[in-house]
């Protein structure tokens, strides 16, 4: 049962990547995208971490996506010009991408090289929040004030000029 | 006090250092009294030291001081060490004498210059070198002293160095004495791989006790001779001295007569072991001597610039004194040394004197009827003329008798016949000199109302003049003829200490019969001079003319300059400036101009990666990317 | 049980995409998309390797991850709205100012 989920899930968002790469238009690009990040929520729900999917959704998929869409909406652009004959570098691109993803596969397969116990299974939401506060607590502090510079560093970027 | 003879030279050196440093800042006056202050210290201790070695009696005086350790590299060693014994006393006194002499003349001869300072240092620094040179213990504290005085040769020539003249000078004297000095340092290195030691006692012992072979002893003895070549202009490497009379007279009067030319017959007397122990080598010393003498006389001849004339009689002097070293008569080649020193500066610096009264002339044949313009000038002229002819009495009389006697007894014929010829030549070209400046009616060309009013020299000219002929009346006393008694040769005496003696055997009636030769010799030379100039001055001219092609030789100098440019100078210039050309343009700065083209190249080759696109920079992170993860699976 | 090295092969996959769209792309605005799907793939890798290995600081890291990746897109875009009032374009290749 879990395996048809992961199965539908991956391929559903690979599939939207990949359908990203393939169109052209930016709106598309980013609802497609959309998608994707939806599936990998439901992909970090079947590997146990809850709050992670629900943040994914929430955050990413909510959040960050439509502030792309509303960027999309500003730039109002027209069509892309068609594919120049930069055949080339996309080739080039295209090997790489397999080397690297060669590459990925063999370090993840060594990674979890099948032998490895599976250990206990974690702590849950519980023991997650229990080591955000204690553990990393100056990380999540510090990721606030990391928060609050982006919004004033983001207004201070775009924001209307005085008078403007 | 004898003891501390080694500051004799180094108070001209301090005075040199302190010149150098801080000459232009000083007054003129401070100048002309230190550097004249230091030489005279210099003599009074030269002074010193020479009574000393009288007391102490045959050579028991000889004193010694070792200043630092210098070289020291495996098995050989030298210090920086010096000796005054007999020779090296004649030498000093002589060096420090005629030199403060010197050093006063010059205050009045370069009161007009702008760079007195500058002067008197190299003056002071040649002093020096020279004294360093004379009481070195060993050939290549010697040889340090050689150079330098090279070098303060240089300096001096080309002194007023913005004339074109001057300067070629000092460079031809330079390099033409460079080639001496490489086959001296190839004797020398020579006696060092040999001998193992580079000091005199043992080079001279060197051949006796066998470290050297026969064939050595002749060939570095020729060598080391090549470099005197040169350093006292003989024959092949003469070339430079008629050239360096570019210089100011004193300096002609200095280094060019009385002292760094004679440091060729210096350096021969104190290896006197060495030379006595190759006949061969002798006998080209003796022969070259001999040559030189008449050689550079003939073409004095016929030179028209007074100090030229000066010149080649210099050249040929020191033909005599090598003749006498040439022949084992190594005191009597000092001895003549000496007297040349006297009477040689003393010419120069009356030339000088004239020079300056006619505001700068220096062709005689637009001098004449000086005498009673210069009253001082002319009897002390004449008095060093009739002692460089050999007039009896005079100094230049008895050493020139000592060398060619010394030829005769030998056995050396030929070389006692070129020597008296010379001797008639000598009394000929100088007396021709003292009729065409001093008698007659003035030939001195000026555009109306130009003439320079001639005038007598300023005392601080006139008085080293009169002392200087002095000492050429006077000093051949000193080394009497033996024919009147063993003690009477006083300096051979004096000298034999460290020279070996000559052989010296000769009846009475022959050593008569051959001073009588060598005055009717001189007088004879005086006697040609005044017909030739003085009674009929028209046969100059006519005897030109019959022997067109004798007189072109003796004017063009035997073309001998000329002669050298093709053969050797042109070439190597040429050489040089091909090896420029190919070598150093092409290959080195081919080399550098060729590795920043390169790197410039590179440069732009590589400017195709700034292409200033994201996309390509991302690309390169991802083929860093790529790379590292492979490294680290690996 | 879903092994973790599907997880990590999905991961692997979605990475390489990120890296090609990256290429492909030509507008400065889906080529930040396409980082952010690199971002994406990183999380998922994190969170097979959390479960892998029973630790939970791995989820703790992908909730860092997510919260960063807002504010850099936060700011990112502010750039990209810059540079579209400064230049009028947002394509990639007529942003040459570094061209050395």
């Amino acid at each position: 049962m879990a395996w048809a989920v992961f199965v539908i899930l991956s391929v559903l968002c690979i599939g939207s990547v990949l359908a990203m790469i393939v169109s052209r238009n930016q709106a598309h690009n980013a609802l497609f995208l959309v998608l994707a990040f939806s599936c990998l929520g439901g992909l970090f729900g079947l590997l146990d971490a809850p709050f992670a999917a629900a943040a994914q959704v929430l955050v990413y998929a909510g959040a960050i996506m439509v502030l792309f869409l509303f960027a999309i909406m500003m730039f109002n652009l027209r069509e892309p010009a068609p594919r120049e004959k930069r055949r080339l570098r996309t080739l080039l691109a295209a090997i790489l991408g397999l080397v690297l993803f060669a590459e990925l596969a063999v370090a993840g397969w060594r990674a979890v090289a099948p032998g490895s116990a599976s250990p206990a299974a974690p702590d849950g939401l519980a023991g997650l929040g229990r080591l955000l506060f204690t553990e990393y607590l100056y990380a999540f502090e510090i990721t606030s004030l990391l928060i609050l510079a982006a919004l004033v560093g983001a207004l201070a970027l775009a924001g209307k000029k005085e008078g403007a | 006090m004898a003891r501390y003879f080694w500051l004799i030279p180094l108070l001209p050196g301090a005075s040199a250092f302190v010149l150098l440093l801080l000459g232009q800042k000083l007054s003129r006056r401070w100048v002309s009294w230190q550097a004249c202050l230091s030489v005279f210290l210099s003599f009074a201790l030269s002074v010193i030291g020479f009574v000393h070695l009288i007391r102490a009696g045959h050579g028991a005086g000889e004193l010694a001081k070792t200043l630092l350790p210098w070289i020291a590299s495996g098995s050989f060693s030298s210090a920086i060490s010096f000796v005054f014994d007999e020779l090296a006393a004649v030498m000093a006194l002589v060096v420090t004498g005629v030199g403060l002499l010197i050093h006063v003349y010059s205050i009045g001869y370069m009161a007009a210059d702008r760079n007195t300072s500058r002067y008197f240092a190299f003056l002071n620094l040649f002093t020096f070198f020279m004294l360093v040179l004379v009481l070195a213990s060993d050939i290549v504290l010697m040889f340090v002293g050689w150079e330098g005085v090279g070098l303060c040769s240089y300096l001096l020539i080309g002194f007023w160095f913005e004339r074109p003249a001057a300067s070629k000078a000092g460079m031809k004297a330079f390099v033409v004495n460079r080639i001496g000095d490489a086959a001296f340092i190839i004797g020398v290195l020579f006696l060092l791989v040999t001998v193992g030691s580079s000091s005199f006692a043992a080079i001279n012992a060197a051949p006796a006790a066998g470290l050297l072979r026969p064939g050595l002893v002749t060939l570095v003895a020729i060598l080391l001779f090549v470099g005197a070549t040169g350093k006292s202009a003989q024959i092949p490497l003469y070339v430079w001295l008629p050239d360096a009379m570019e210089g100011p007279t004193p300096v002609s009067a200095l280094i060019h007569a009385a002292t760094m030319v004679t440091a060729g017959v210096y350096m021969v007397c104190r290896l006197d072991g060495l030379f006595s122990a190759s006949p061969a080598a002798s006998s080209v010393v003796a022969w070259v001597g001999g040559l030189t003498a008449v050689f550079a006389a003939t073409i004095a001849l016929v030179q028209n610039d007074i100090k030229r004339i000066l010149a080649y009689s210099t050249i040929s002097q020191i033909g005599y004194m090598f003749l006498g070293c040439g022949v084992g008569a190594y005191a009597a080649g000092m001895f003549h040394l000496v007297t040349h020193a006297f009477f040689k500066s003393l010419l120069f610096l009356a030339a000088g004197s004239v020079i300056h009264a006619l505001g700068g002339e220096q062709d005689m044949r637009r001098m004449g009827g000086l005498k009673k313009a210069l009253p001082t000038t002319f009897p002390v002229f004449l008095v060093g003329a009739l002692a460089i002819a050999g007039v009896p009495f005079l100094s230049g009389f008895f050493s020139k008798d000592a060398i060619l006697t010394s030829a005769f007894a030998g056995g050396h014929y030929v070389l006692y016949a070129l020597g008296l010829s010379g001797a008639v030549l000598t009394a000929l070209y100088m007396f021709r000199l003292i009729y065409m400046t001093f008698y007659g009616q003035t030939r001195a060309t000026h555009p109306a109302g130009t003439a320079p009013h001639v005038h007598e020299s300023p005392p601080v000219m006139t008085v080293p003049l009169v002392v200087l002929a002095v000492f050429s009346a006077l000093a051949g006393f000193a080394g009497l003829p033996v024919l009147l008694g063993e003690k009477a040769n006083w300096i051979g005496g004096f000298l034999e200490a460290v020279l070996e003696p000559a052989a010296h055997h000769l009846a009475l009636s022959t050593e008569v019969g051959l001073i009588l030769a060598a005055t009717a010799a001189a007088l004879a030379g005086i006697a040609m001079a005044f017909v030739f100039y003085r009674k009929r001055p028209d046969l100059p001219e006519r005897t030109a003319r019959s022997f067109p092609g004798i007189y072109r030789l003796l004017v063009g100098k035997y073309y001998v300059d000329e002669a050298y440019d093709a053969v050797v100078v042109r070439p190597l210039v040429r050489g040089a400036e091909t090896v420029y050309a190919r070598f150093d343009l092409g290959v080195i700065d081919g080399a550098l101009d060729g590795s920043a083209a390169a790197a410039a190249s590179a440069g732009k080759g590589l400017n195709v990666l700034q292409s200033g696109l994201v996309r390509d920079y991302a690309l390169a992170f991802l083929l860093g990317a790529i790379l590292f993860l492979g490294v680290l699976l690996l | 049980m879903i092994p973790p090295a599907a997880f990590l092969l999905v991961a692997a996959v979605l990475f390489s995409l990120g890296v090609l769209a990256f290429f492909v792309k030509k507008d400065l605005l889906t080529q930040f998309m396409a980082v952010e799907v690199m971002l994406n793939a990183a999380n998922l890798a994190l969170l097979a390797m959390a479960k892998a290995s029973g630790l939970a600081a791995g989820q703790v890291i992908v909730l860092f991850v997510i919260t960063v990746a807002a504010a850099e897109a936060v700011i990112g875009l502010a750039i990209i709205v810059l540079i579209f009032r400064q230049r009028r374009t947002i394509r990639t290749d007529e942003l040459k100012d570094l061209r050395g």
